[in-house]
C-alpha cells in the first residue's frame, strides 16, 4: 500500500492507503478531520472542497495518492488557533450563510478560494464560482450576502428574501 | 470502487511503459474517471497518474504561431493562460465548477471524448493537432465517434496544438445539472475558411457542421447560417429531443457567429 505524506492545515500527516483511497476518505477516517462532509460523492455538491496546493478541489475525487507531498488546508485549518472565526467564518454566522450546515465546509472553503483569486468578487461572481456548492436548505441568499460582506461590500441594503 | 494499484512517473517514458501493464490506465485529473470507477463502469487494474510529469503541462506558443497546451494542463490553467486564444480560454473557463476545473486536464478530456463535453468542440472546431507520445493527429482524424478516439491502448496526450483563428467563439446550452453541453457550437474564422464544430448534439460524439462552414466562410453573418440540420442521429434524452437540438446548434451557431464578428 503507498504511503502517503503531506501538511494538513500546516501540520505533516501521513498514513498508509490503498490506491483506490479518496483524499476525502484519508482526512475523515485516518486524521479524523471530519470537517469535511462527503455530500454527494459524485462530484456534484462541493460539500467536501478542501484546498490542495491553495486550490479549491472536490475531496471526494481525488485519490489521497494524489495529494501525496501536497499542502492541503481545511475547514479546521480557517479559525485561529485560540478558535477566532476566519472573517469568512465570521461573516457566516452574521449573516445567517448556514441553516443546517452540511454545505458549509465546502461553501467556505470556496468562499475562501475564490477571495484569494479575487479580492472584491461581485454578487454575480460569488454566485458564478459557486456553482459546484450545492445547498439543500437553498440557502444560498444568505450565502452569497456572507462572502459580500466577507468581502468588505456593504450588504446592509441586501434584504433577507 | 474496486482497489488498484496506483502509480506516479515523472517521465512520459515510464508512464508509457507503466501503461504497457494488463489493465493499466492512464489517469489525467480523473474528473470523470473516479466517478466512473465509483460506479464500477471502470475497473482497471493500475492507474498511471500523469500529474507528476512536468515536461507534459503549461502552455506556450509555437514557431508556428499555434498555442501549444501541455496534455496534463489543467482547465483553470487554461484558462488563465491562453490569452493568445481567447475563445479557447474562455471555453476552458466555463467548463463543469471551479473545483473542477483545477483538476480536470485537456489531454483527460480529449481522450475521453465524452459526446458533451466542450474540448472537443474546441479541438475540432480549430482544426487542433493532438500530439502524443507515438505521433501527431489531426483532430478531423482523431474524434471517431462517442467516448472514440484514434488513441492506441497505452497512447499518452502530450500536447495539444491550436492555430489561432482570426475569431472564434464557443457557445454553450448548458444542460443545468451536469454543467456538460446540453449542446455547444464552436466557431472559428481562419484566413482560409470557418470552421464549425457541434458538441452535445450526435450520437456520433463532436461532428463538423459543413454546410454551416461553407456559408459562413463565404459570409461571415449571423443571417448566413444555414437552416438547422436534420434531427436524424441527433441524442434524444429527457434533456432534450433530437430535433430540439438540432435547433439549438442553428441557434447556437448564430450566437456564435454574433459574438465572434
Amino acid at each position: 500500500m503507498p504511503n502517503v505524506s503531506m501538511t494538513v492545515n500546516g501540520k505533516a500527516a501521513s498514513g498508509e492507503v490503498e490506491g483506490r483511497t479518496l483524499l476525502v476518505g484519508f482526512l475523515r477516517d485516518q486524521l479524523g478531520l471530519t470537517g469535511t462532509h462527503v455530500g454527494c460523492d459524485t462530484s456534484q455538491c462541493g460539500a467536501c472542497v478542501v484546498h490542495v496546493d491553495g486550490k479549491a478541489v472536490k475531496a471526494c475525487t481525488m485519490l489521497a495518492a494524489e495529494a501525496d507531498g501536497a499542502d492541503v488546508k481545511t475547514i479546521e485549518g480557517m479559525a485561529a488557533p485560540d478558535g477566532t472565526l476566519s472573517t469568512i467564518q465570521q461573516a457566516f454566522q452574521d449573516h445567517h450563510g448556514l441553516q443546517c450546515g452540511f454545505c458549509t465546509p465546502g461553501m467556505v472553503m470556496s468562499a475562501a478560494a475564490l477571495l484569494a483569486e479575487n479580492a472584491s468578487p461581485s454578487e454575480q461572481e460569488i454566485r458564478e464560482y459557486l456553482e459546484g456548492n450545492i445547498c439543500r436548505c437553498t440557502g444560498y441568499h444568505n450565502i452569497v450576502k456572507a462572502i459580500m460582506a466577507a468581502a468588505g461590500h456593504d450588504v446592509s441594503a441586501i434584504a433577507a428574501e | 470502487m474496486y482497489n488498484f494499484e496506483f502509480e506516479k512517473p515523472s517521465t512520459i517514458a515510464d508512464a508509457v511503459a507503466a501503461l504497457q501493464g494488463d489493465e493499466a490506465q492512464a489517469l489525467g485529473g480523473g474528473q470523470t474517471l473516479l466517478p466512473t470507477m465509483k460506479q464500477r463502469l471502470a475497473s482497471p487494474a493500475t492507474l498511471v497518474s500523469l500529474s507528476g510529469i512536468s515536461e507534459i503541462k503549461g502552455i506556450c506558443t509555437g514557431d508556428d504561431g499555434a498555442l501549444c497546451i501541455g496534455g496534463a494542463t489543467t482547465h483553470a490553467e487554461v484558462a488563465a493562460g491562453a490569452g493568445a486564444y481567447p475563445a479557447l480560454a474562455d471555453t476552458a473557463a466555463h467548463i463543469g465548477d471551479p473545483a473542477v476545473r483545477n483538476r480536470g486536464t485537456i489531454g483527460g478530456s480529449l481522450a475521453n471524448n465524452d459526446p458533451s463535453a466542450c474540448y472537443p468542440a474546441a479541438a475540432l472546431g480549430s482544426g487542433a493537432t493532438i500530439v502524443t507520445n507515438a505521433r501527431s493527429i489531426a483532430a478531423d482524424d482523431y474524434f471517431q465517434g462517442m467516448f472514440d478516439t484514434a488513441l492506441d491502448e497505452g497512447e499518452i496526450i502530450t500536447e495539444v496544438r491550436f492555430p489561432v483563428p482570426e475569431k472564434a467563439n464557443y457557445q454553450k446550452f448548458v444542460q443545468p445539472a451536469s454543467r456538460f453541453a446540453l449542446v455547444g457550437v464552436f466557431v472559428a474564422k481562419y484566413a482560409d475558411g470557418v470552421r464549425v464544430a457541434v458538441t452535445g448534439a450526435s450520437e456520433n460524439g463532436v461532428f463538423r457542421w459543413t454546410e454551416a462552414e461553407a456559408a459562413l466562410s463565404a459570409n461571415f453573418d449571423a443571417s448566413a447560417v444555414p437552416d438547422a440540420p436534420a434531427a436524424d442521429g441527433m441524442i434524444a434524452d429527457l434533456h432534450g429531443s433530437s430535433a430540439y437540438r438540432a435547433h439549438l446548434i442553428k441557434v447556437l451557431t448564430a450566437r456564435a457567429v454574433e459574438a465572434a464578428a
